[in-house]
Parts: C-alpha cells; sequence; structure tokens
C-alpha cells in the first residue's frame, strides 16, 4: 500500500465510497455541490451521485441541522458541512439541545445518525470569525462523539467510520491539513472513532495533540531530539473519550506530559487532559504538564498579531525542554518563511503522515 | 358532518380535557416530578387536525404536548407513567411530560425549546418525499416560537421543496407570562405564510369543526403534493404556563379575559352544538364520560404502579447499544 492522497482528496474519496455503498446516506451544506465544493472535498460529488444524494441548502444552519435529524428519523444518514466552525455556530441548538440527546431522552427508541463535517480556517486573516476551533463545547455534550483526524488517512477512515455509526458524529477538520499527504488505502475502511494513536516513540516526554497540533508536536520531538530528548507524540484523535489507556501508557514510559490543542486552553481540550491524567496516571508524573494552546482572547487578523497568537513547534519544544531543565539548549526557532509571515501553512508540512 | 367523526371528535376532546383535569388534580401529590404543561382550553386544534391524520402520518410538538400525543392516538399508559417517571413510560422515564413519544401511532416526539422540532419535522417531511411516500407531517407550535428564527429557517426550506408538512400554530396569546403585543407587530401570525411562500389561514381554535375544515384543506393539498401550509389557530390556556393551577393572582391577563375565553369552551361548546343537533344524547354524553373515566383511573392505577427504572438505566441510552457505551 503505497498510494499517496492529499487530506482533502481522502476526504473526497471517503464521500464517494459512503454515498457508492450506503443508498440512505446524502450529503449537504452550503455549497457542497458548487464550483470549487467545499476545498475540493466534494467537488464532483453531485455530478457522480445524482442530485438526490448531494445537496446544497438555504443558509440556514440551525433549522437545516433539524431537518436533517427529521431525515434521520426515518432511516437517512446525513452527511452536514461546515466551511468554517464559526458558521456551525449557528447550528448549536439542534445539535446541543436535540441530536445529543434524542436517543437518551426518548428511552432508546429514537436514534441520530448524523455526521457534521466542521472545518476549522487558520492564516491569510482569518480572524475572529473564520478560525474557531471550538471542539471543546461540542465534546462537553454528552450524547455527541467528536473526532479530530489528523491525517490522510484516519480522515478518511473516520468519516466513513463516522456515516456508519448510529450515533451523531462531528469531524472537526482543520484547514491547514487539507494539502497534506499521507498513504491512503484505495478501498473503504474505518478507522476507531474513540482511539489515540502514539505516532512517535520516544522516552522523555509526552506530547499529546489534537489535529494540525500533532503536526507541530512532530516538529517539536524533532527539535528535542536534536538536544538528546526523546519526545513520544500522541495523537489523540477522539475526544469522546480521550483515550486514556493509550495516553496514560504513554506517560507511564515518559512520565511528562505537553498537551497541545488548536483551540483555546481555558476550559478546553487541553485543560480535559491535564485534569484527567493527573486523576488517572498522577503517580506516573514526574513534574506538572503543560497546555499549549490559544491565548484567552478572540483571533486578531493581521499576521503582525496573529503570527504572536498562534502557538508553534517551539512553544511545545520549550515547554518540553524546560520539565528537562534543558530549554537553554534549544536552538533558536527558523522562523524563516516566503514574505517572512507565518500566516501560510507551513510548506515543510507536506507529508507523508 | 359525517355523525361519526363529530362523535370522535367529542370523545377526543372530552377524553383529553379529562386527562388534565386529572393530572391537575393529582399534581398536588407530589409524584408527577417534572414540568407539566397542561392544554386545558386548546383542545380543539389537535383533534381537529388529527381527525384527518393516518396513523402512519408523522405529528412533531413542543412543551405542551398532551393533546397533541392522544389526540393522535398516543399511548394514555405509556404517556402517564412516563409523567410519573417510570420505566414502564413512553420515554422510560428520561424524559418526562415535556418529552413524549409513541412511534406506534407516528407521535415523533416534542420538546420545549419553542422552534426546534419545526425542523424536525420538515426534514421528517423531505424523508417521506425522498422516499416518494404519501405521508404528511404536522408540527404543533405556540405563538412564541414563530419568534424564533429557526421556524422562519424552516418554513423557507419546506416552502423551497414544497414538503407535505402543515405547521399548526396554536396562538394562545402568552409565552409564559408575555403579551402579544410586546412580542410582535399586529398582524396575524398566519400572514408569515405569505413570506415563505405558502398558503396561511387564521381560524377559531375553539371550534373544532372549524379547525377540522381549515385541517381538512392545508392536509389534503400536502398529501397530494400541493407542498406545506401554514395553520394558525386562536385559542387560549386555561391554567398556568406549567402546573395544575391557575394563575389570574399573578395579573398579567385580566380576569374579563380570562372569563370570556371559559365562556368559549371548546369542549362544552361542541358538546352543546351536537346535543343541538340530536347527534348525541344526554345518556350518550354520560356513556361517554364514563368510558373515559374508566380509562383514565385504569392508566393512573398502572402508572402508579409501574416500577421506577433501575439504576443501571442511568448510564444506558447514552449512545445507541451497538455503540460504545459510557
Amino acid at each position: 500500500m503505497t498510494r499517496q492522497l492529499k487530506y482533502k482528496d481522502a476526504i473526497r474519496e471517503a464521500h464517494a465510497q459512503i454515498l457508492r455503498d450506503d443508498p440512505r446516506s446524502y450529503v449537504i451544506g452550503l455549497g457542497v455541490p458548487g464550483p470549487t465544493g467545499i476545498f475540493g472535498t466534494t467537488k464532483g460529488l453531485q455530478k457522480e451521485f445524482g442530485e438526490d444524494r448531494v445537496f446544497d441548502m438555504p443558509a440556514s444552519e440551525n433549522a437545516m441541522t433539524g431537518v436533517a435529524l427529521g431525515t434521520a428519523l426515518l432511516g437517512r444518514r446525513p452527511i452536514m458541512v461546515h466551511m468554517r466552525f464559526d458558521f456551525a455556530v449557528l447550528s448549536m441548538e439542534p445539535l446541543v439541545n436535540q441530536i445529543a440527546k434524542w436517543h437518551y431522552m426518548y428511552g432508546g427508541h429514537m436514534r441520530a445518525p448524523l455526521t457534521v463535517r466542521m472545518i476549522v480556517g487558520r492564516g491569510w486573516g482569518q480572524g475572529p470569525q473564520h478560525s474557531q476551533s471550538l471542539q471543546a463545547w461540542l465534546a462537553h455534550v454528552p450524547g455527541l462523539k467528536v473526532v479530530m483526524p489528523t491525517t490522510a488517512h484516519d480522515v478518511k477512515g473516520m468519516l466513513i467510520a463516522a456515516a456508519r455509526d448510529d450515533s451523531p458524529v462531528v469531524l472537526v477538520e482543520h484547514r491547514w491539513l487539507y494539502e497534506v499527504t499521507g498513504l491512503v488505502p484505495e478501498e473503504a475502511y474505518t478507522t476507531p472513532l474513540d482511539k489515540a494513536a502514539v505516532v512517535r516513540s520516544g522516552t522523555d516526554v509526552t506530547l499529546a495533540a489534537t489535529s494540525y497540533m500533532t503536526l507541530e508536536s512532530l516538529r517539536a520531538a524533532e527539535m528535542l531530539s536534536g538536544i538528546g530528548i526523546e519526545a513520544e507524540v500522541v495523537d489523540l484523535r477522539s475526544l469522546t473519550p480521550i483515550d486514556h489507556v493509550t495516553l496514560d501508557a504513554s506517560i507511564a514510559r515518559t512520565g511528562r506530559l505537553v498537551v497541545s490543542d488548536t483551540g483555546h486552553s481555558v476550559f478546553g481540550v487541553c485543560a480535559e487532559v491535564v485534569a484527567s491524567v493527573t486523576e488517572t496516571a498522577f503517580e506516573n508524573l514526574k513534574c506538572a504538564p503543560r497546555r499549549i494552546g490559544l491565548p484567552h482572547l478572540p483571533t486578531p487578523t493581521t499576521p503582525a498579531l496573529a503570527d504572536l497568537y498562534y502557538p508553534r513547534a517551539i512553544n511545545i519544544a520549550r515547554a518540553a525542554a524546560a520539565m528537562l531543565e534543558a530549554e537553554h539548549r534549544l536552538p533558536p526557532e527558523d522562523r524563516s518563511r516566503p514574505g517572512g509571515w507565518l500566516d501560510a501553512p507551513d510548506p515543510s508540512f507536506t507529508g507523508p503522515y | 358532518m359525517d355523525r361519526q367523526i363529530s362523535v370522535d371528535m367529542y370523545r377526543q376532546l372530552r377524553r383529553i380535557r379529562l386527562v388534565e383535569d386529572a393530572i391537575a388534580r393529582r399534581y398536588g401529590e407530589n409524584e408527577m416530578r417534572c414540568p407539566t404543561h397542561l392544554c386545558i382550553g386548546q383542545e380543539a386544534p389537535p383533534v381537529g387536525v388529527s381527525a384527518h391524520l393516518r396513523r402512519d402520518d408523522l405529528v412533531f410538538s413542543a412543551h405542551r404536548s398532551h393533546g397533541h400525543y392522544l389526540a393522535k392516538g398516543g399511548d394514555l399508559k405509556a404517556m402517564l407513567a412516563e409523567i410519573y417517571g417510570r420505566a414502564t413510560g413512553c420515554a422510560s422515564g428520561k424524559g418526562g411530560s415535556q418529552h413524549l413519544i409513541d412511534l406506534a401511532c407516528g407521535f415523533m416526539g416534542s420538546a420545549p425549546i419553542l422552534a426546534s422540532t419545526i425542523s424536525v419535522g420538515v426534514g421528517a417531511a423531505w424523508a417521506i418525499t425522498m422516499n416518494r411516500e404519501d405521508r404528511v407531517a404536522v408540527v404543533y407550535f405556540g405563538d412564541g416560537a414563530t419568534e424564533e428564527g429557526a421556524f422562519h429557517e424552516a418554513m423557507n426550506f419546506a416552502s423551497v421543496k414544497k414538503l407535505p408538512v402543515i405547521f399548526v400554530c396554536e396562538n394562545n396569546l402568552y409565552s409564559v407570562h408575555s403579551a402579544m403585543e410586546v412580542r410582535q407587530p399586529e398582524r396575524p401570525v398566519a400572514a408569515l405564510a405569505l413570506a415563505h411562500g405558502m398558503p396561511g389561514h387564521t381560524a377559531d381554535g375553539n371550534k373544532v369543526e372549524d379547525v377540522y375544515a381549515l385541517a381538512g384543506n392545508a392536509i389534503n393539498r400536502a398529501r397530494v403534493g400541493g407542498g406545506p401550509s401554514l395553520l394558525e389557530f386562536e385559542t387560549y390556556r386555561w391554567m398556568e404556563h406549567c402546573g395544575p393551577n391557575d394563575d389570574l393572582a399573578l395579573n398579567y391577563r385580566s380576569p374579563a379575559e380570562f372569563a370570556a375565553w371559559k365562556e368559549r369552551d371548546p369542549v362544552v361548546a361542541y358538546r352543546n352544538l351536537l346535543a343541538e343537533r340530536h347527534t348525541l344524547s344526554e345518556a350518550q354524553i354520560g356513556d361517554i364520560d364514563d368510558d373515559i373515566v374508566q380509562e383514565i383511573e385504569e392508566a393512573f392505577s398502572f402508572a402508579k404502579a409501574s416500577p421506577f427504572p433501575a439504576p443501571s438505566e442511568l448510564t444506558t441510552h447514552i449512545y445507541p447499544p451497538e455503540a460504545r457505551r459510557a
């Protein structure tokens, strides 16, 4: 198996295989059948599968999410796509009050097998309302499953797993992963929705991360390796639950933890991981864990401020090195980028991952 | 008016009234431990609408749902057991009065966030269309729901797709304690239909035959592919927003207004009409009551004798069974 696909093309392939394999399934979202097809992830699907399987929709994120639920109650399997998480904020009522609860509050008589894709924007001045990464909101609500695939392999496998799952599943996709390549099998396959993955082995510190921050953690691990620190990198992948079997086993090996997430640290995924690890693996921790997430302020638009706003590999590496009193040994960060700004995906993060 | 339909509608009106009366009477025993929104005074819309519905047609409702559930054929024992929080309840006690469900008769659920089930009903109607079936979906809601954006979004989509859905607004003039004047401009709720490209009609929601006539047109139209309609029924809630008492002491509505609406009791009005027409005799009216009272007593006995859910039920149904449990 040597075929490489970009993350965005792996999503499109998953969509096509779901539509082919399950006649109950359909894809819906503003712009889904449009000329650019949600950054390529739904491009051409309507032509291939027809207007009764692939739908555009009114800009009514709230009601259309309820509509998707209504179709799911009658046996359809909707996949709804939001070009930005920030627009999906308009769908919180049906997601949080209804979809998450219909199975439980009707005593098991109802199922809400929806899949919702939410894309997190970043860079080129996406600013306060085109870049939010609010996965912690969703993971806080019982009844939803929330996953954050990092690799092209996992996004395909998790989208197919979500479409086959009888629970509502939200995939949070980071836009800066879309051009990154990975090895992707051609056939339809599933990736578990509740398991983390160790993506680099190490003995000195565990770098746990979600989504794009996993790539920054891998880069941080390279930096740390240069000064003799071997980091283990755990791609959390699932938020519901946090896979403590995998994570705590890693901490048992390393005794140290730095957690990175694409959202805000405060009350966020990092906070939950650190809190739960101190409950489940406290005796294995040699020092206090650290969080690397967004500061508690809205995303600024100008690159002059956005570059200060987003943490990077160097921040993760420094946090880890400090635990080993080796921060001073880290070389200065290489910030050379075209144009000098850091507001575009790192061109050296191309994969395969 | 067909005699059998008239008698059935009267029986339904009376049954809903007596069930709600019985709940109100026993609520103070503090054994029905959930918010309970009684529909006394508002019995006619669900009865007139349901008289046209097939068992496989679908109904969605909000918080004041007992009448909608019962008129569609929802199981009374399961409803009362649900309100009593018992394992035999229609939602195993996990939903309560605000989350009734009976899939066997097409009562697809109810939820109290005003407009939130409207879009779900529209989605069901869309699935009906996709499946090329001739069923219809009815969504019930109050005047307050028409102030939430999701109502307009759902109306818009239903109209774009010409879906077999009937939007039924029971306008009882108050959202909890807030009067129409402070919430909406002076125009009928039904006028909103025009903005969304569908017919809208207003009728006296306390006259069950007026409801029946209007609902018949809208449901027949939807069933043959004519698309959605909005029906507004003017009616009045007798009890407090939530709970078993009247609430005149709160002074948000006048005793004169309340008395005027009580004069127009939809159940008594229809009984008198059927007596006038000699459709029902005094003896038959009495027999209907006797049957209903007996059914209600049996249902309360069933509910109160039913077990509470086992502690293990706390963590079941978070996710569907083939999926991972928490």
